[in-house]
């Protein structure tokens, strides 16, 4: 899973205490997924009893530090080679949101469109604020800096593509409710009390 | 610079646009009210035929609406007369469109201090206040230099050169980063929010959600009604985390 695998690269670089795992993790990924510190010992623990890392003493402030053992560095090689599996994608809230919008009767769909869409439009402009406030990506040698602004643009590329997703549903609805064959002018509004009463 | 109850830049107030007549006559704006403040980029966002360029263009003098009152630092452009707005387009507000639309005999000096020696400014006075804009979008090295000479992102550079020149307070883009790459499109983008940021309004059309986020408000524009409109800050632990750094 993906904090026991960032936390063997981490190791890899040198022996840590789990604050400093933690630290590390955040630095990188901006903090947009946070860590907190109970999570990183319960990891090394189980990590340990897999024979992944191994307690590495203690410093001077009596922080347990750990290093990588060997396994521990195959297993970060083979998470580098392997690539994410995409093959079973996560629930997506939105989409299922949305299937359920445009079957179950009486929802405003155009509305779930617009207000998503309008909530989606409000964070990418956030994390366009955040970019903007960050170093110039062209200039930036720093690499956690470089780390951080490239999880930023995956934020960035994900909000982006719900929004063109959003613009479709709402471009494939309008067609769909054109092709549809239009009631009769003078029919409709007895159709329409007639579903009230019912 | 005004304080934050000034009064807008640039306003639409109930304006309605109609272009046809009788059975053909389409609805192109219907009753929009819309106001762009100093020191804020909007983006206008919406699908072909939601009525955005023709906001653009009324918001720009170009066209005037059937009815409702546009605009620009107090003084209505439908009052002003053709004249009158064509001189507002000289000195209170430049236009970037899409195809940068630069005169290919002019160099970029040139195409820059145009609106001002239309305007009867002195030829020198026009080439330094030039030479100004061009510094200010990163490009003086390439002043005498044609159009044909320059690639798509310096000659949109130019456009922005030219359309902030003097002291407009109003910069109009349509779709002003549509032939541009992404990285010359950021570009362009940073140029505009920094001219926003020293003090003019900003409009910008666009249908690219990643450019529209440049602005401080997004508004979106359907069958011609504004359906809704964007600007709040809601991802505040990303912002707490940048803080931190």
């Amino acid at each position: 899973m993906t904090v026991k695998n960032a936390l063997l690269a981490l190791l890899e670089q040198g022996p840590m205490y789990g604050y400093q795992l933690r630290t590390e993790f955040e630095r990188r990924t901006g903090a947009t997924w946070p860590l907190n510190v109970g999570q990183v010992y319960t990891t090394l623990t189980r990590l340990e009893r897999d024979g992944l890392v191994a307690e590495d003493g203690a410093d001077t402030e009596g922080h347990v530090v750990y290093r990588v053992t060997d396994a521990g560095r195959d297993e970060v090689a083979a998470w580098f080679t392997t690539p994410v599996a995409r093959t079973q994608p996560p629930r997506d809230e939105l989409a299922i949101k949305l299937a359920l919008a445009v079957t179950v009767p009486g929802v405003d769909v155009g509305s779930v469109i617009q207000q998503q869409r309008s909530a989606t439009m409000a964070a990418l402009q956030d994390y366009t604020r955040l970019k903007r406030r960050g170093p110039d990506p062209a200039s930036t040698q720093e690499p956690h800096d470089l780390a951080w602004s490239l999880v930023l643009d995956s934020l960035v590329f994900a909000a982006e593509a719900e929004v063109r997703w959003l613009d479709h549903c709402e471009t494939r609805l309008r067609r769909a409710q054109l092709e549809r064959p239009a009631p009769s002018p003078a029919a409709s509004p007895a159709t329409a009390s007639e579903e009230t009463v019912r | 610079m005004s304080g934050p109850a000034s009064s807008p830049v640039l306003e639409l107030r109930d304006v309605t646009r109609v272009h046809g007549e009788g059975e053909a006559a389409v609805q192109a704006l219907r009753g929009v009210s819309f106001a762009a403040y100093a020191g804020e980029l909007v983006a206008v966002m919406g699908p072909s035929g939601s009525g955005k360029s023709t906001l653009l263009t009324l918001a720009g003098g170009l066209d005037t609406p059937t009815s409702g009152v546009v605009s620009v630092e107090g003084v209505d452009l439908a009052g002003a007369g053709a004249v009158g707005r064509a001189r507002m387009r000289r000195t209170s507000l430049g236009y970037v469109f899409q195809d940068f639309n630069l005169i290919p005999a002019l160099t970029a000096a040139e195409n820059v201090a145009l609106p001002l020696e239309l305007d009867g400014r002195s030829g020198r006075e026009a080439r330094a206040l030039a030479r100004e804009a061009l510094a200010e979008v990163g490009i003086t090295e390439l002043a005498d230099r044609f159009p044909d000479h320059m690639s798509g992102g310096q000659q949109q550079r130019v456009a922005i050169a030219r359309a902030v020149v003097g002291e407009r307070r109003l910069v109009l883009a349509d779709e002003p980063t549509g032939a541009l790459d992404t990285e010359t499109g950021e570009d362009v983008l940073r140029l505009l929010r920094a001219r926003c940021d020293a003090g003019a309004a900003g409009v910008m059309v666009t249908h690219e959600a990643r450019h529209a986020a440049w602005a401080d408000r997004v508004v979106f524009l359907r069958d011609g009604v504004v359906v809704d409109e964007t600007g709040a800050d809601h991802v505040e632990s990303l912002a707490d985390a940048t803080a931190q750094r």
